[in-house]
């Protein structure tokens, strides 16, 4: 197990938490699109809302890739 | 099979153009691939915007997408600052739409000129960086001279109980301070990512074709339909992260001006 090796696997390790954004991001549209297809007539109104909720957790998620870029690019 | 190792990073170098460097007292001010790309960005935004100046009574089609554009941010302003808004609304203008060209113009499939490669301005920290900061110091400097001291009420929210005060203070501070690092990271680590996610998919196809055999062509010709699939999902991120960066812009100035 070299330095290297142990660099890669971390950084295999963060791209996991990449993995979570997904399921956070699918969360905040599919409860959007399930509220919107019982009341279309609110939906148009709330769009700014899903946008904001998809920024929040997508951005936790670009979070763990900056530390895999970090742990491969930045760690000497 | 020597595989030629293709790095990703690699189209992300600032390069001065035609490789001449201009020293100014020991600083370099060459004029680089960066700086090129945001002029081509501003070229391409002042031709879309003095087409719609015709001022027809009537208008034509480019001067209903340009009136759609300036309704589309006076819109968005008017619903999340509210009363007081309308005056930021050029900035929130210029701020979304430098950002959805500097996108675009950094997903354009240029390069099958040789050479032609465009370059993603969005895609380096400095530059969201500055434009997350400006936001930043916009709100902070609306917010103090228009409330004065009062404006650190904000971190005190409404109706909250006396004794969980030193609790939620450090923490509502923490999450203000933290706003204009992560409106830079969103932006840059989605152009980010997507741009390596293309390099990544496009050096599939060389290698595939390079290693030639019937697999070598079944990776390259997957390779290619996911670079189509993925570029059609970076049009859209491109836009969604130009929308969510003025949006929440917005929001933060509705919290500066209105104070809750």
């Amino acid at each position: 197990m070299t330095d290297t090796g142990l660099m890669y696997i971390g950084a295999g390790l963060a791209a996991i938490g990449v993995g979570m954004a997904a399921l956070g991001v699918g969360n905040v549209f599919g409860s959007f699109l399930e509220g919107a297809l019982r009341n279309p007539g609110a939906a148009d109104g709330q769009q700014g809302r899903l946008f904001i909720g998809f920024a929040a957790s997508e951005l936790l998620g670009l979070i763990a890739f900056v530390v895999a870029i970090l742990i491969l690019f930045v760690v000497k | 099979m020597s595989a030629g190792k293709i790095d990703p990073m690699e189209q992300f170098m600032v390069e001065p153009v035609l490789g001449r460097h201009i020293e100014l007292f020991g600083y370099d001010v060459s004029f680089t691939n960066s700086a090129l790309f945001m002029i081509v960005v501003f070229v391409a935004l002042a031709v879309f915007m003095s087409g719609g100046l015709r001022r027809q009574l009537i208008p034509g089609r480019w001067q209903v997408m340009a009136e759609g554009a300036v309704s589309f941010i006076d819109n968005m302003v008017s619903t999340s600052i509210g009363s007081g808004g309308k005056k930021f609304a050029p900035y929130i203008f210029s701020l979304f739409f430098f950002i959805l060209f500097a996108n675009l113009v950094g997903v354009l499939p240029l390069a099958i000129v040789p050479g032609l490669h465009t370059f993603a301005v969005t895609s380096h920290i400095t530059v969201t960086a500055v434009l997350a900061f400006v936001s930043f110091a916009i709100v902070l400097i609306v917010g103090l001279v228009k409330h004065g001291f009062k404006f650190f009420s904000l971190f005190v929210p409404h109706g909250a109980p006396g004794w969980l005060m030193p609790v939620i203070i450090p923490v509502e501070f923490v999450s203000f301070m933290v706003r204009p690092f992560s409106l830079a990271l969103r932006l840059f680590v989605a152009m980010t990512a997507g741009h390596i996610l293309l390099e990544v998919f496009g050096s599939f196809v060389v290698q595939g074709l390079n290693a030639g055999g019937p697999l070598g062509w079944l990776v390259s010709a997957l390779s290619f339909v996911m670079i189509i699939g993925v570029s059609a999902l970076e049009l859209l991120v491109c836009a969604i992260q130009a929308y969510v960066f003025a949006l929440l812009t917005s929001l933060y100035l509705h919290d500066a001006v209105h104070l809750h």
